[in-house]
Order: structure tokens, then sequence, then C-alpha cells
């Protein structure tokens, strides 16, 4: 076939950028000429895919719209489409050409007509569009039917009202009977849309309509087909029976060269597998299955991608389906990174005692890789199989002690920390390993790297000859080292001590009072009084606990929580399996949900319902709990070392306040929404509890009926706040209200400004009513993280930067005079952390405070407080210099009268 | 379920060239988060599928553009990435080459295309050759009266029109196969997977039904027929284009399908089957003392009958991308250095079977290396030709049997 070159040269209508044009191109659209009027209509078009305003020409634009020029026309309604919202008045214009193009005599105008207008989401233009798009959900064209399908879901995301009164679904549920199978998918994929907009099985899939969609299934194109396949995977087959012939009717699909009807295909026949038992059925599908999964490994690489997502989770759901094809997940030299490291972890589920000597001989080649990313991954990966298979542990060891001999910088980072997961898996094995290990210490700069080699040196202090000098030589630099070093070289000290006291007792008393006397970090010296009197009472109790036996490791990582995979499992080839995360995690798109819905009276929603009260439930135990609760137990963990490095985490939950909060009225009931509907009051405060940022509402109905539906969504704001959960809050009486608290996490909806003073978060609220749009004032103290007090060695350096020119001061009036541990306390209440503290010799204290914002800033204050007075001196320093005014505000409220 | 809520074809830079809102729920100036995470990212980790703030985003790379979905809803990702690459595709298919300049030549035409191949998120048509019928570009402009959506825009058979009429009604057949290997330093074959392709050039009038007989294992199986050994192949896995009637292959393997006008790719297969290389080559890299020169000794044998002959013979071997002065030696075809892609090229117009030939290659290197030098010695050597009647996996065309109302007479 010749290829004929097209050049179409519309690459001029590009080219006018003079100014005054838009005068000249309202002349021309009024040309009477009609070249040159579709030319104008072109200019017009190009200057607004560019991205230029040319609203300004709407009434002109839509003057050319009666044309029987079809390429003319679409231009039209592509311009009408995209401004409509921006001229609504003249968007009514048009309709009345939408209208009669509606009933054109070519089925490819009506379509086009149906179809744009659909798109034009304007309730004024969406009640013209009811009577064409019932007529042509009945035209005897197809081509105008699957297109009016595919429309009512439009009109339903608009006005679902509207929908629901005219019938529209009951109409959606008779095109599933359509003859055309094209008609059919859309319907599908209508019915399933709206489905999950409000929450409700509308397709109603039984024994009586899946025969019809799998006839169509056969025959409609390749999308129709993933739409079909989608819907069947939301089915529950009645039986094994039931199962077992849908899949029969599935499989074939699984030939079709596109990859999402295969992916799709796939996901359907496992749901059908969780409805046989008979082991030949199971095994015969898992056959089947098989084939097309390999082979979705050669697809583009994105589609790779997705597909890996979703192996993943079929291996660990039918682990038996991929178990002989680990070879299949070997990279290739040009598959990109991100399908490199998801390979890799399908091969360390998928490793066995047959096929270990293979996987390791790989990852070892991938070791000596240039990608440092990947490098690091495949030592971890070789530490993952250690762990997981005994047999080949030792192998792996080689393989590590093999690349530890490189000296590759990060590869013997990297494999420290394996080879202390390796030990802490086998204990007292493969000590061979310990001498390369200590020849390569110096090399260790990165933290989680160090604090391994610590534990290992603390663990096998005993078969280490110089394990005390090695461990010296970190106790000089004691202060300069990372917590995790810190807390490591703590207990790796005491176990050398318990092992070897004679020559170590300078040491452990050096780190002890490092710990106890020196360091500023409560979990630090708590540890270290722990380990000083369990010594100082009986030191072989104390051997007892901390060389006692420690729980052993497993690797699973990899593994995803039972009830979330078997969520996933029916979403395979959705964004959900993509991410690993429950949906509701990620769509915060609102939906029409009301939370007032009868629970229990729909069946498939059960599970959704109840898992979502386990969750509220959760929160609340929680809550109730308090922080101290927590805090107590993993305190108490952690100081027996019973988690090894794993769990050193900090665990800083103390000194959060949890302040009443004064809510304040942000929204008149007689305040009219979006709609001018009016009757819903809101009173809120935005505060920090329980060191969450929560969003602390009373709703209040006004109105004569009853309110229900609600749901939240914030604007973007400087410091990125966001629903963290969905708003949870029952149907309100007239009359009556309810206190609902959202938490908000930071940084997500960030809209790049800078922050106003007051702070200020905009809110809309969804409900029955309406929607309505309200401000929420709020405290910097919001934005301050708990525990984040600087150390003084990071307090000088930006104290000194920024220096007496980038200085605030600032005479803050107190309701009475408060000696300088009263301020510290009332400042820590806004997490205002006090770092260090200085005598004046007037008698008056300086305190050294500094607060730290989500987003990382952070702000120092110089607080000068003299006795008797009642006023503070406040010299406040930062780098955001925005945050001054709002610091100011802060600490004056809190301590004002 | 639900589709993309907005397409958007960006250039190299992240500047939006044309784009096409269908649910209206993202702003679109979202483009902006993509770019700081796509384009500005130092690293190419980024992913092809990522949400962030509940915006689900989806993309690819074609060319200098980049093909970006984005969504809010828990759509159907790999429905939306295969949209991805057919809407290049089509877009290609419709301007012979699809880069930023195409598209602003015929921004009207992709308008167009965006409105019909997707509808409120949801893929419509994407077979370039139906569209091609009511989008047309402008040299071929239709008036309002011979517009009409072709019928097969919504039959089943949604790839082929009525009435095609040919004067010379032809079908050519070809099969393609990729063979990738995986061989350890002391020459043994680790992994070997064929990747095989039927493609077809059809010219035919009509609606014809045409059947194609492979010496399939399974389907010799399935019949009872016994075949002498090693004359049957068993695909572990096959994909077919849509026309084929999927049902029926399921059920007794046979291949019968209605072809769209024109080539497309009927089937691909995959075999994992233990095969020798056809052609054999090895290389030895000597990097000198001095790290001053590098040297190739490079060794082709063919391993296939003698009465064979490859044709079109291209050797492709990676070399450090900092070398210079190239200078090749061979007793048979040319060699080429290609800078760009960091490799040599020996190409043989014809090589015999049972045959060896020796070519070496000598560069200089620049006294300061490039950053990640080494990384040549990682890249695997790639072997192209083609064997008139041959085919590595065996896979042969047993019949080609076509069924036409009119009866024109057959020729395969």
């Amino acid at each position: 076939m010749v290829a004929m070159r097209q050049k179409q040269n519309d690459g001029k209508f590009f080219q006018t950028t003079k100014r005054g044009e838009i005068q000249e191109l309202k002349e021309e659209l009024h040309a009477n000429d009609k070249q040159k009027q579709k030319d104008a209509v072109k200019k017009v078009i190009a200057n607004m895919t560019v991205g230029k305003d040319v609203s300004a020409l709407f009434a002109d634009v839509v003057n050319c719209i009666q044309t029987d020029n079809v390429e003319l026309k679409k231009l039209v309604y592509l311009y009408v489409m995209n401004y409509a919202k921006a001229q609504p008045e003249l968007a009514i214009l048009a309709i009345n050409t939408f209208r009669k193009d509606a009933t054109d005599p070519n089925p490819l105008i009506r379509s086009l007509a149906v179809r744009t207008m659909g798109c034009i989401r304007l309730d004024q233009v969406t009640e013209y569009l009811l009577e064409p798009l019932r007529r042509c959900c009945q035209d005897h064209d197809p081509y105008v039917r699957k297109t009016s399908a595919i429309c009512i879901p439009k009109v339903y995301d608009i006005n679902p009202e509207l929908v629901d009164d005219q019938g529209f679904v009951d109409i959606l549920k008779d095109l599933l009977g359509d003859g055309n199978p094209m008609v059919v998918a859309n319907a599908v994929a209508g019915l399933a849309e709206i489905s999950q907009t409000c929450g409700k099985d509308l397709l109603d899939l039984d024994r009586g309509n899946i025969p019809k969609l799998l006839a169509a299934l056969n025959e409609c194109n390749e999308w129709g087909q993933v739409f079909i396949l989608d819907a069947l995977a939301t089915y529950e087959p009645t039986g094994p029976n039931d199962a077992e012939s849908i899949s029969e009717r599935v499989t074939a699909r699984l030939s079709h060269a596109n990859p999402a009807v295969v992916l799709t295909a796939i996901k359907v026949i496992l749901k059908c597998m969780e409805h046989t038992e008979n082991p030949e059925v199971l095994r015969m599908l898992a056959k089947k299955l098989n084939p097309p999964l390999v082979t979705l490994l050669s697809s583009e690489p994105e589609v790779q991608y997705v597909a890996l997502r979703n192996i993943r989770l079929i291996v660990q759901r039918r682990p038996g389906i991929l178990a002989s094809d680990v070879k299949m997940f070997f990279c290739k030299y040009n598959d990109p990174i991100y399908v490199k490291l998801e390979k890799v972890d399908i091969m360390c589920m998928l490793v066995s005692d047959k096929n270990f000597d293979q996987v390791l001989l790989e990852l070892k080649e991938y070791a000596s890789g240039v990608d440092v990313e990947f490098v690091r991954k495949s030592v971890r990966s070789i530490g993952r199989v250690a762990v997981k298979l005994e047999r080949a542990c030792e192998r792996a060891m080689n393989v590590l002690l093999e690349l530890i001999e490189t000296k590759v910088n990060y590869v013997v980072q990297e494999s420290c920390v394996v080879v202390k997961d390796i030990f802490r898996k086998y204990p007292s094995r493969y000590e061979q390993v310990l001498s390369a290990l200590c020849e390569s210490m110096e090399a260790l700069d990165e933290p989680e790297a160090k604090a391994s080699m610590i534990w290992i040196l603390g663990e096998y202090a005993g078969r280490i000859d110089n394990a005390d000098e090695l461990l010296e030589s970190f106790l000089d630099t004691f202060h300069d080292e990372p917590l995790l070093v810190q807390m490591q070289l703590l207990t790796a000290i005491v176990k050398l001590f318990l092992q070897k006291p004679s020559s170590t007792q300078d040491m452990v008393s050096k780190v002890l009072q490092c710990a106890t006397e020196e360091s500023t970090n409560h979990d630090l010296r708590d540890r270290g009084y722990i380990y000083w009197r369990l010594l100082a009472t009986n030191p072989e109790a104390t051997k007892r606990v901390v060389l006692g036996d420690k729980p052993s490791i497993r690797d699973d990582s990899q593994y995803i929580d039972k009830n979330l995979l078997e969520k996933l499992s029916t979403e395979l080839s959705l964004m959900s399996s993509v991410y690993h995360k429950y949906a509701d995690e990620f769509v915060t798109r609102l939906t029409l949900t009301s939370s007032g819905q009868e629970r229990g009276a729909e069946d498939d929603e059960e599970d959704d319902g109840n898992r979502a009260a386990d969750r509220r439930r959760e929160v609340q135990e929680e809550l109730e709990r308090g922080p101290g609760a927590s805090n107590g137990t993993s305190g108490g963990l952690d100081l027996l070392d019973l988690g090894g490095v794993g769990d050193d985490s900090p665990s800083q939950r103390g000194g959060v306040s949890v302040s009443s909060v004064q809510k304040v009225q942000v929204l008149p009931s007689t305040q009219a929404g979006q709609h001018g509907q009016q009757g819903f009051a809101v009173s809120a405060a935005f505060a920090r509890q329980r060191g969450t940022p929560t969003l602390m509402m009373t709703f209040s109905n006004h109105s004569s009926g009853p309110l229900s539906g609600f749901a939240i969504q914030v604007n973007k704001n400087p410091f990125g706040f966001a629903p963290k959960e969905q708003l949870v809050c029952s149907e309100i009486q007239p009359g009556s209200s309810s206190e609902v608290s959202v938490a908000m996490a930071p940084q997500q909806l960030l809209s790049n400004t800078a922050p106003s003073s007051p702070l200020l978060l905009q809110v809309a609220i969804k409900t029955s009513l309406d929607i309505f749009y309200f401000h929420v004032q709020f405290d910097l103290s919001v934005v301050l993280v708990e525990n984040a007090a600087l150390s003084r060695d990071d307090f000088t350096p930006i104290w000194q930067r920024v220096g007496e020119a980038g200085q605030k001061m600032a005479i803050i009036p107190m309701d009475r005079p408060l000696d300088s541990e009263m301020v510290k306390s009332r400042m820590a209440q806004d997490n205002i952390c006090y770092v260090a503290q200085r005598q004046l010799e007037d008698g008056s204290v300086a305190l050294y405070t500094s607060a730290q914002t989500s987003n990382n800033c952070s702000v120092l204050a110089e607080v000068t407080v003299s006795p008797g007075s009642s006023s503070l001196k406040v010299a406040i320093r930062t780098e955001t210099q925005v945050l001054i005014p709002l610091y100011e505000a802060l600490v004056s409220k809190r301590f004002a009268a | 379920m639900a589709g993309a809520s907005a397409v958007f074809i960006m250039d190299m830079k992240g500047k939006v060239i044309i784009s096409r809102n269908y649910r209206g729920e993202v702003p679109m100036n979202i483009t902006e988060r993509f770019q700081q995470h796509v384009i500005d990212a130092e690293d190419a980790t980024t992913k092809p599928v990522f949400c962030e703030d509940g915006i689900s985003f989806a993309w690819i790379q074609y060319n200098n553009l980049y093909l970006l979905a984005v969504t809010q809803r828990n759509s159907n990702a790999t429905l939306i990435v295969a949209f991805l690459y057919r809407l290049a595709e089509v877009l290609r298919d419709y301007f012979n080459e699809l880069e930023e300049e195409s598209i602003k030549d015929n921004f009207v035409i992709t308008y167009e295309l965006l409105d019909e191949m997707m509808d409120n998120g949801y893929p419509q048509t994407t077979e370039v050759k139906i569209l091609r019928e009511y989008i047309k570009t402008q040299s071929h402009q239709l008036s309002v009266e011979q517009m009409r959506p072709p019928t097969a825009v919504t039959n089943a058979v949604s790839w082929r029109s009525d009435g095609i009429k040919h004067k010379k009604n032809e079908i050519f057949l070809d099969v393609v196969e990729r063979l990738n290997l995986l061989v350890s330093a002391n020459g043994s074959v680790l992994r070997s997977e064929i990747l095989g392709a039927l493609k077809m050039k059809s010219y035919l009038s009509g609606m014809p039904e045409l059947k194609l007989g492979l010496n399939d294992k399974l389907l010799f199986e399935a019949t009872g027929r016994p075949v002498a050994k090693g004359k049957s192949v068993e695909m572990e896995d096959i994909k077919f284009h849509q026309c084929v009637q999927l049902a029926r292959f399921e059920n007794d393997r046979t291949i019968s399908f209605i072809p769209p006008d024109g080539e497309f790719e009927l089937m691909s297969y995959r075999l994992n089957t233990h095969v020798k290389p056809l052609i054999w080559v090895e290389a030895v890299v000597d990097p000198g003392h001095s790290r001053s020169r590098i040297e190739y000794m490079i060794k082709a044998k063919s391993q296939f009958k003698s009465r064979s002959v490859a044709n079109n013979v291209e050797i492709h071997i990676p070399v450090p991308s900092d070398v210079d002065s190239p200078s090749f030696k061979t007793s048979i075809g040319t060699v080429r250095y290609i800078p760009d892609q960091d490799c040599i090229v020996w190409s043989i117009k014809q090589f015999q079977g049972q045959k060896d030939f020796i070519m070496t290659a000598n560069f200089g290197l620049p006294s300061v290396g490039a950053e990640n030098r080494d990384a040549y010695m990682k890249a695997p050597m790639s072997v192209k030709f083609e064997i008139p009647y041959f085919t590595v996996s065996g896979v042969t065309v047993r019949y080609l049997k076509i069924v036409e109302k009119s009866g024109y007479q057959a020729l395969a």
C-alpha cells in the first residue's frame, strides 16, 4: 500500500500573534465567504489550543454553528464545549442548534449533538438535553444509541436527581438487552459508572442477564470487551457450576492481542476460581492463566509495569500459577528501571529450594551493575532469599562475601544491613563473613549500615577479638551520630561489657554518661538509665535480659495484608491494583454515597461498610487509649532490646497536647450555598488533636427537611492540607446539630502560594441540600509538628545564618507575670520546643526555642523572661520570613489575657 | 471502572500541544504536576502509572512527545495505557509520522480523532481503517450527505467495511520471529525465547472468510492426526488480532477470521523451546594496557544448512560511549560505527550456511574516561537477518483457505 503524504499545514493557523487579533478574528468570523469563515474558526481553535483565552468570541463563533460542513460544525461544537462554562448565558444560544441537530437525518450529526451537549457541564443545558437524549436512546441507528448510552453517566455526573427522576437508569438497563453489541457494552460501562458514583449496584447482574453480556462479549470491539469483563468481575457466581460456566466462556479472551482484555479476563477467571473447589477445574484454570501472564511481560514497558504489579497480587493469592516460571522474571538489559525493580520483587516471591541457585546467580549479576538503586535492591533481595529459605542461606552468604570484597561503597553498606538480618534469622552461623565486614568498616557512612555493623559487633563481641577497639572508635564521635546509631552503640557496648567485663569498664561508663547526662534525647536517656540501673542492681539478670534469645524474623515485607489482597484480587488491572491500596484511600473524588445509607441493606456493600467501620473503631480506640498508653508499651520493649535494630524507631509521642478548642461560627444559616439554598450552619475550628491536624465542625440543620449525604472538599492551600478520611456524619434532623471531626494531612493539596495572615482554609461541604463554602481561620500551631526541637548544634548555624538583619523583635504582653518554666510549658502547648536557656545578668532568663512546620521550615526565637514583668521580649529568626507574623500572632494569642 | 478524565499530548518540556478534557473533573493545569514529576525529576524512576492527591497519571513516551491520561477514579489502568498506545498508532497512521509538527499541522483532525476515539473517558472506535472512512483529511472532505458512520463502527465486524473492491485479489503472509537468548560466558544457552508474529497484507474484495492452518501440535492432537516427530510446534501462548474468532479457536483451535483490509498483524506467539542459534557471534574485547585503545575481534558463524543463505545480516556490537577514530578490517560485508547508539554494525548482504567470518575493530579512547564507560560490557549484542521460507521455531503455514460469496479465485 502506498502511504500518501498528507501535509495538512494547519500549522499556519497558529501564526497569528498580532495585537488586536480578536477584533480581526471577529470580522473574519462574520465573513460571507464560507472558506474564510472556516479558516477563522480554525484560527480561534488554534488560539484555544495554545491556551489563549478566546472566550470573548463566543457569540461570533456560535454564529457559525448553522452549517452543513461537518468539519466546521465539529470545530464550533468543540469551542462551545470548552467555553460554555465561561459564558453560560451565551451557551444557551447554541442550544437550539443542538436540539435541531439531534433530530438531523444524519446519524453522525445526531450523535455529535448528543455527545457534545453531554460534555457541556451546565445545568441549564442539561435540562434541554433530556428530551433529545431520551429519543436518541431509541434511535434506529446503533451508532446513535451507543453514543446516548455513554451520555447518561455524563448527565448523572452533573445532576443525579434528574437522571433518577427521568427514569434514565431504566432506559440504560433496557439497553443492556439491545441487539447491538457496542450498545450493550456502553450501557454496561454507563451503569457500572453510575453504580460506583451512587454506591448502589444498578447493574444487578444475575443469571438472567449474564448470558446477554457473555453473548455481547464475543461480538463487541476490544474496549467493549473490557467494559463487560470489568462488570463481570463484580458478579458473585451463585455456585461452582455458575462459576465454571462463566470462566469457560471467558477463557477464550486470554488469546486477545489487547493486554487490557487479557488482564481483565484473568481477573474474572480468578474470581470464578474463588467459587469452585474442584481441584481438577482449579488446576486446569491455573494452567490456562500461566501463558497469558507470561506473555504480558513482552508487551510495552508501561503495560508490563501494570501487569507486574498485578502479578505480585496473583502470586500471593495463587502461588501455583507461576511457581515454575521464575526465569521469566529475570531482568532484561534494556528493561526500564521500574520494571526491573518489580521483577526482582517477584523473583523473591517465587524463589524456592528448586531455583534459588539460579535466582542468587542472577541477583549477584544485578548487584554488579551500574544503577545504584537497582544494585541496592538486588543486594537486599539476596538477604530476603536467605531469610526466606534456610537452604539458600549458605549460598547467599557466599555471594554477599564476594560482593563485600568488591569494595564498592554502596554495595558494602547494603550488604552490611543484609548480613545483620541474616544473623538475626540464623544466629551463630556463617561467622566467616565477620572478618570481611570488619575490614570494610571505615567505608560505612550511612546510619542504617553503621547501626547494623554496631549491632553485629555487640552481638558477636565474644568472637571478634578487637570488638572493643572497633566500638570505641565510634564512641569518640558519639554526639555527631544520628539517634539510630547512638541507640545501637549504647546497646552494643552494654552487650560487650556483659561478655568482657574486665577490659570494658571504662567504655561502658563513658557511653552511659554520654547517653544519660550529655544527650538531650529522651529515648536515649531513658534507655541509658535503664541499662545503668540494671547493671547496678543485678548484672546476672541483666545478662539474661540483654543477651537473651531474640524472636526470629521473617520476611514479609512484600506481602500484602489478607483483607487488602482479597479486595485487590477482584480489582485487578484497576488503579488500586497498581498502587496496592484500597480505592477509597486515593479516590478523593466526591461521591454521593451518604453515610446515612441503611447499613446491611445492600449485601455486596456490607464488606466495605464493615471495613470502614472497623477502621473507624480502631481510630476511636487509639484515641481513647491516648498517647501515653502506646508510648509505655513500645518504650518498654525498646529498652529490653527485644526487637534488635529494627524497632529502634524513636517513639515520639510524648508531650502532645490535646487542648480544648473553641469553635466559631463560619457559616451562618442565612448564607446560601452554590444553588441558592439556605438553612445549613457550621461552626468550626481547626487545631492539632493528638498530633494530627483536625478540622472540628458542628453542623446545624436549620432547614425544613433532614440533611444527609455529607462530603467534604478543601481548596488548595499553602500548607497543602487535605482530608485524610471521608467525612462521617449521619443524617441530621431539622433543628438539631451534629459534631464531626476530620483528620487532615498536610503536604497534599499544595497551592504553592505564600500563606495568608491570618491563615485560612477554604472548605466546601456537600449536603443533600446544597454545596456550601466557607473559610476556617486557624493558627500557625496547626502546622507545627510535635517534638521537633532542634539540637543545639542544629540551632546555632540557622540562628547565625539569619543574623540580626533577619531578626524580628516583638514585645508580647502577658495576662500575668510568669516564670521561665511556665513560659516554656505554655509555648510547648503550641509545639514550640525548648532548646536551651541562658541566665542573664539582670536576673532575667533567655529561652531559646524552635518550632518546625510540617513542610520543614524552622522558626527560632529567643524569648526573654524578666521576673515580675508582664511582657515577653521575643526575637524571632527564621529563613522563611512569611512565617514571622503568623508566629507572632500565635505567641500573642497564647499569652494574651 | 471508568476511563480517563482527560488526555494530553505534550512536548518534551511538558508544554501541552493538544488536549481533550472528557469529563471536566480534573483541572487542566494538572500537567504542571506531571512536569514536576516526570520531566523535571532528576532520575528516571517515575513510574508509568502513579497517583498524587487522588489523581492518577498514566503516561507513555512516543518519539519526542508525551502522551498522558489522568483520572480521578479507580479506572482500569491497563485499558488507559493500551489506549494511549493505540492513540499514538492511529495518529501516526494518519500523519505518517507522529511528532510535534505533524500534530500542529493537523490539529483539526487530531481533535476529531480524540472526539471519536474516546467518549466520556471510554475508548470507542480505534480501528484506523474504519476511522478513515468518516474522518477524512482535508483534501477528501465529504459533505454532510455523504458522511455517515460506517456500519462497521457498531457491527460485530468492527474492523472491516462492506463493499471493498480490489481489481486483483491478493493476500500476503509473513512470519517474523525474534529470538531472545541469554548465553553464559562459557557459551551455554541459559534461556531462549522465541517471539513470533504472523503479518498479513490483505487486498481482498467483499467479505472474505479465511481459515489458516498451522502445524500446531495441539491441533494435531485434538484431531487425532498422526504427525511425524518434529513436524509440529507447540506454541505456549498465542495472541490474536481482534478479527479472529476466539471462541472458535478455544473450541477446536481453528483460526478463522474476516481480515481487515490492508496490513495487520494476525497473531503473535511465544515459545520457550531450546534452540540452537542460527548465527553464533563471539566477541573478544581487548581493552589494552594503556586504556588508550580498545580492540574487538568478532567471529560470526552460521549454524544452518550450507544450502541456505541468510540475507541482510546485521550484527550490532555495543562499544563504550566515548570511543573515537574507528578502524575496521573484515573479509566480508561492511562495518559502520553509529555513535548515537554506541555500537558498531557489521552488515553482510548474504551469509551462507556453515561458514564463519571474522571482523576486527580498533578504537581510540580518550585518557579521561566517560562516566559509566563500562556500561557497554553489560549491553547485549544483537543479530538481525532473514532466511526465506524458514522459521527458527519450525512454524509453517499448512494452508490458507479463502471463502467469499462472489467466489473469486483464491491465490493462496
